[in-house]
C-alpha cells in the first residue's frame, strides 16, 4: 500500500489513483505520452535510418519518367515516357475498374447464390451448398491464380484464335471485343439517357405522392425502363445512329483494332467475384431468413399481391439487415483487388508501390501513397453505403 | 347408433376410422421427389439444369483426377507417355516428387524431425484449448501457453540445437506457423483493443479507433510490402528483424484489428445491467471484465472470431508476393522447373484440397462450439 511507504505525498498519490474520475485522467495522460514518445522514437529512427543511407523524404521522384510500361491501360493513356504520378494515377484508375466491376458482378452473383441457397429444390440447395464452401475455404489468392492459369493454359495463341461470329476472338493473349466508335451526333443519346434518368426520378416522387393522396398506383417500374431505354433508342435513331464498331483484325502475331480485356484482369475480376459472391451469398441468405414469416402472411391478409408483397415488404426490411455486413465485403473486395501483383495486373499496389518503388529506392513516400489511396477509398465506400442505410433506416415514428 | 346406410362393409363410430393410407405419390422416393426436385415448373427446370450440370463437369473431373490419373513416374513426359493424350489424367506423379519440399520447404533434412516434433506438440497444445472434458486441463492450459515459446526454439534452434536460418522455413510449415502465431497472438491483442475502444476514456479510445480504422482500411498486402521494405527503418539503427518475424509482427496486428471489431460487437451485445450488476457488487474493472462481461461476450463473438481465424490461415498465402516461399509459392516456383511444367492444375488442386481441410475443419469446429455454448438465450 502507498500509504505505508510515505505519508504526505504517498496520501494524496493514492487519493488521486483511488478517485474513479482522476484515476482516468491519469491513466490517459500516461498512454498518450507513452504513445507519442513511441511514434517520436519511429520517426526519429527513420530520420536517421533514412540518412545513414543516404535517402531523403520528398516527392519529386514522381515527376521524373517511370520508363516501365503498364499492359492494361484502357481508360487513360500511358507510355513509359510519363511520370511516375502518371504511372499511379493509372495504377488507381485500374484498381478502382476493378474493384467497380467486382462489386457488380459480385453482387448479382451473391444474390443470385443466396437465394438458390434458400431453394426448396434439394439438388440445387445441395449444389450450391457445395459450391459455396469449396470457394469460402480456399484462399482468394489461389483462386486468382488458378482463374489465370486456366485462361492463358487452355485459350489458343491469337493465330488459333476462338473466334464467335468474327466479332469476338478469345486468345490467350486477350480477349478482343468490337469497340464503340462515337460519332458527332453521339452526344444526344447520351443527354437522352441522362434526362431519362432525371425524369425517372422525379416520376417516381411524383407517383408515390399521387398514390398517397388518390390511392393511384401507377407501373413505376414499366414507365422507368420504358424510359430509360426508349428515349435513347429513339434519339439515337432519329439521330442517324452515329455509332459504329471497330472490329478486331488479325495482323501478324497479334489482333489490332478493337477492345482488348487482358486474362489478368479478367482472372482477377472473375475470382474476385465469385469469391467475395460467396460471402455475400451467406449475408443475403441470413437476411431473407431474418424476416419472419409473418410478415408476408400479414402482407397477403391485407390483399397485396405477391410482387407488391415483395416490393413493399421483404425487400425494405432484409435491405436494412444486409446493407451493413454488404458495406464490409464490398470493402473487402476492394482492398482484395491488391492481390493483383501476383498476375501482373497492374493497379496501384503494382504500379507505385511495386515498380515505382523498386525503380526509385523511395520505400517510405511510395508506400504512404498507397495507404493514402486505400483510406481514401475505404472512407469513401463507407460513406456511399452508410448514406444509403441512412435513407432506408427504419424510420419510428 | 346404427348407421347402415353410410358404410356397407363396416361399421365405424365417428371419429374411429382407421386411418387411411397416404395417396401414392405422396410418400416414399416418389413423393419425395415430387416435393423437393419437381413441385413446381421453375423447380424441374432447376433440378434439370443442375443434373446437365452435374453430368457436364462431375465424370470428367473424376476421370482426369482418378481413373486416367498417373503416379510414381520421373517427369511429366513420362506422365504424358502414359496418355492416350497430353493432360488426359493428372499426373499425381508431380505433387508426390514435390511432396517434402510442399511440406518442410527448404528447412535441412536432418533436422526435419524438430518439424514434425513441434507439429505434434501443437496438436497436443491446441486439444486442451478446443475441448473442455480434457482431464487436468489447467496444467494442460499451462503447456498451451508455454508452446509457441517451445515451439519456437525448437524450429529456430540454438540453445543446444543446431540453429536453422528462418528463410529456409517454408510449405506448409510456414503456413502453419504464420497461421498459429496469427491466430495466439492476434486474439489478447483484439480484446485489449476491443476494451479500448469501448471505454469511457477519451484518450484511449480515440487511439484505439485509429490504430483499429488504419489497420481496417488497407489491404494486408500494402502491410506486408511495409514489413518487408521499411519495416527495419522503424527499428534504432543497427538493429535488425529477419523477414519472417516482421512478417508474423505485420499479421498479428491485422488480425488484432479485425478481431477488436467483433469482440466489439460482443460487448455491445451485453445488456447495461450487466455491467451495472458488476459494479455494485464492487468489482473492479479488471474483475467485472474477468469474471463478468468478457466471458459473455466472448461467447457470442466465437463465431466472428473463428470467421477471422479462417480468413487469417487463408491470407496467409500473401506473403508469397513479398517473396516468401509459403505452400502456394512452392507449388507455384516448382511449376517453373522445365521436368514439370505445365502442371498447374495438379499443384493448385493439391493446394486447395489443403486449406479447404484446414478451414472447413475449423468452421465445423465453430458450429460445434456456437451449439454447445448456446444456453438459449
Amino acid at each position: 500500500m502507498a500509504e505505508n511507504v510515505s505519508q504526505d505525498e504517498g496520501k494524496t498519490l493514492s487519493h488521486l489513483w483511488r478517485n474513479k474520475e482522476s484515476r482516468a485522467v491519469i491513466i490517459q495522460i500516461v498512454t498518450l505520452v507513452v504513445i507519442l514518445i513511441f511514434i517520436g522514437l519511429i520517426l526519429r529512427n527513420i530520420s536517421i535510418n533514412l540518412k545513414a543511407i543516404g535517402k531523403d523524404f520528398n516527392f519529386d521522384f514522381l515527376f521524373i519518367p517511370a520508363g516501365y510500361d503498364i499492359t492494361f491501360q484502357p481508360i487513360l493513356d500511358y507510355s513509359p515516357e510519363d511520370n511516375h504520378l502518371w504511372a499511379g494515377v493509372i495504377g488507381i484508375v485500374n484498381t478502382l475498374l476493378v474493384a467497380i466491376s467486382g462489386i457488380i458482378l459480385a453482387t448479382i452473383l451473391g444474390f443470385t447464390l443466396g437465394v438458390l441457397r434458400l431453394s426448396s429444390n434439394w439438388l440445387i440447395n445441395k449444389m450450391s451448398y457445395v459450391f459455396l464452401e469449396f470457394t469460402r475455404n480456399v484462399p482468394l489468392l489461389l483462386h486468382i491464380l488458378f482463374v489465370h492459369a486456366i485462361i492463358t493454359h487452355t485459350l489458343p495463341i491469337p493465330k488459333n484464335a476462338i473466334s464467335l461470329n468474327d466479332t469476338f476472338f478469345l486468345t490467350n493473349r486477350a480477349i478482343y471485343l468490337p469497340e464503340p466508335i462515337f460519332e458527332s451526333g453521339f452526344w444526344l443519346t447520351a443527354v437522352a439517357f441522362f434526362a431519362a434518368i432525371v425524369f425517372i426520378y422525379y416520376f417516381k416522387i411524383w407517383a408515390k405522392k399521387t398514390q398517397d393522396e388518390t390511392g393511384q398506383i401507377y407501373p413505376v417500374f414499366w414507365i422507368s425502363v420504358a424510359a430509360l431505354f426508349g428515349a435513347p433508342i429513339i434519339i439515337f435513331l432519329v439521330s442517324g445512329s452515329p455509332l459504329s464498331w471497330g472490329i478486331p483484325v488479325l495482323k501478324g502475331f497479334n489482333f489490332k483494332g478493337g477492345l482488348a480485356i487482358r486474362p489478368e484482369f479478367i482472372a482477377l475480376w472473375l475470382a474476385l467475384s465469385y469469391y467475395t459472391a460467396t460471402y455475400i451469398a451467406e449475408i443475403v441468405r441470413g437476411g431473407i431468413l431474418a424476416i419472419s414469416y409473418g410478415q408476408t402472411e400479414a402482407a397477403s391478409a391485407l390483399g397485396l399481391r405477391k410482387n407488391r408483397v415483395l416490393q413493399l415488404i421483404l425487400i425494405p426490411q432484409t435491405l436494412r439487415i444486409i446493407i451493413p455486413p454488404l458495406t464490409s465485403q464490398y470493402l473487402n473486395l476492394t482492398k482484395n483487388s491488391s492481390l493483383a501483383i501476383a498476375i501482373g495486373y497492374m493497379d496501384v499496389v503494382a504500379t507505385i508501390g511495386g515498380i515505382s518503388l523498386m525503380q526509385t529506392g523511395k520505400e517510405v513516400e511510395t508506400m504512404l501513397i498507397v495507404l493514402l489511396t486505400y483510406l481514401f477509398f475505404s472512407l469513401l465506400i463507407s460513406a456511399i453505403m452508410n448514406f444509403f442505410n441512412r435513407k432506408i433506416r427504419f424510420k419510428e415514428r | 347408433m346404427s348407421d347402415a346406410n353410410l358404410t356397407p362393409k363396416e361399421n365405424y363410430t365417428p371419429g374411429n376410422h382407421p386411418d387411411l393410407p397416404p395417396p401414392p405419390g405422396t410418400i416414399g422416393t416418389i413423393g419425395w421427389m415430387r416435393k423437393n426436385l419437381f413441385s413446381t415448373p421453375l423447380n424441374t427446370f432447376l433440378t434439370l439444369l443442375g443434373i446437365a450440370t452435374i453430368w457436364v463437369t462431375i465424370p470428367p473431373i473424376f476421370n482426369w483426377a482418378i481413373f486416367n490419373s498417373v503416379w510414381n513416374v520421373a517427369s511429366r513426359t513420362e506422365c504424358w507417355d502414359q496418355m492416350a493424350y497430353p493432360n488426359e489424367g493428372a499426373c499425381w506423379a508431380f505433387v508426390q516428387n514435390r511432396f517434402l519440399l510442399l511440406i518442410y520447404g527448404f528447412y535441412p533434412e536432418p533436422e526435419r524431425w524438430r518439424v514434425n516434433l513441434s507439429f505434434l506438440m501443437l496438436i497436443l497444445a491446441a486439444v486442451p484449448i478446443l475441448f473442455d472434458q480434457v482431464p487436468k486441463r489447467k496444467w494442460a492450459l499451462v503447456y498451451s501457453v508455454a508452446f509457441p515459446f517451445i515451439a519456437g526454439w525448437l524450429l529456430v534452434g540454438g540453445f543446444g540445437l543446431n540453429p536453422v536460418d528462418s528463410d529456409k522455413f517454408g510449405g506448409v510449415m510456414l503456413t502453419i506457423i504464420i497461421g498459429v502465431t496469427g491466430i495466439t497472438f492476434s486474439l489478447p491483442l483484439g480484446v485489449v483493443l476491443a476494451l479500448g475502444r469501448t471505454s469511457n476514456m477519451p484518450a484511449l479510445r480515440i487511439v484505439c479507433v485509429l490504430f483499429i480504422e488504419f489497420i481496417r482500411g488497407v489491404p494486408l498486402i500494402a502491410l506486408l510490402f511495409i514489413a518487408s521494405t521499411m519495416l527495419n527503418y522503424f527499428l534504432p539503427p543497427g538493429s535488425q528483424f529477419n523477414l519472417l518475424m516482421r512478417v508474423l509482427i505485420m499479421v498479428t496486428l491485422f488480425a488484432a484489428a479485425y478481431n477488436a471489431e467483433v469482440v466489439r460487437g460482443g460487448l455491445q451485445g451485453i445488456p447495461r445491467g450487466q455491467f451495472e450488476a458488476a459494479d455494485a457488487m464492487g468489482l473492479k474493472y479488471w474483475q467485472a471484465m474477468r469474471l463478468i462481461v468478457l466471458p459473455q461476450a466472448l461467447k457470442i463473438s466465437i463465431p466472428g472470431i473463428v470467421n477471422n481465424f479462417i480468413g487469417l490461415y487463408k491470407d496467409t498465402t500473401l506473403v508469397l508476393i513479398i517473396g516468401m516461399f509459403d505452400v502456394l509459392q512452392i507449388g507455384r516456383s516448382s511449376l517453373a522447373d522445365a521436368e514439370w511444367s505445365g502442371l498447374a492444375n495438379e499443384i493448385y488442386l493439391f493446394t486447395a484440397l489443403f486449406f479447404f481441410a484446414c478451414c472447413f475443419s475449423m468452421s465445423r469446429y465453430s458450429l460445434y462450439l456456437e451449439k454447445k455454448l448456446h444456453t438459449g438465450l
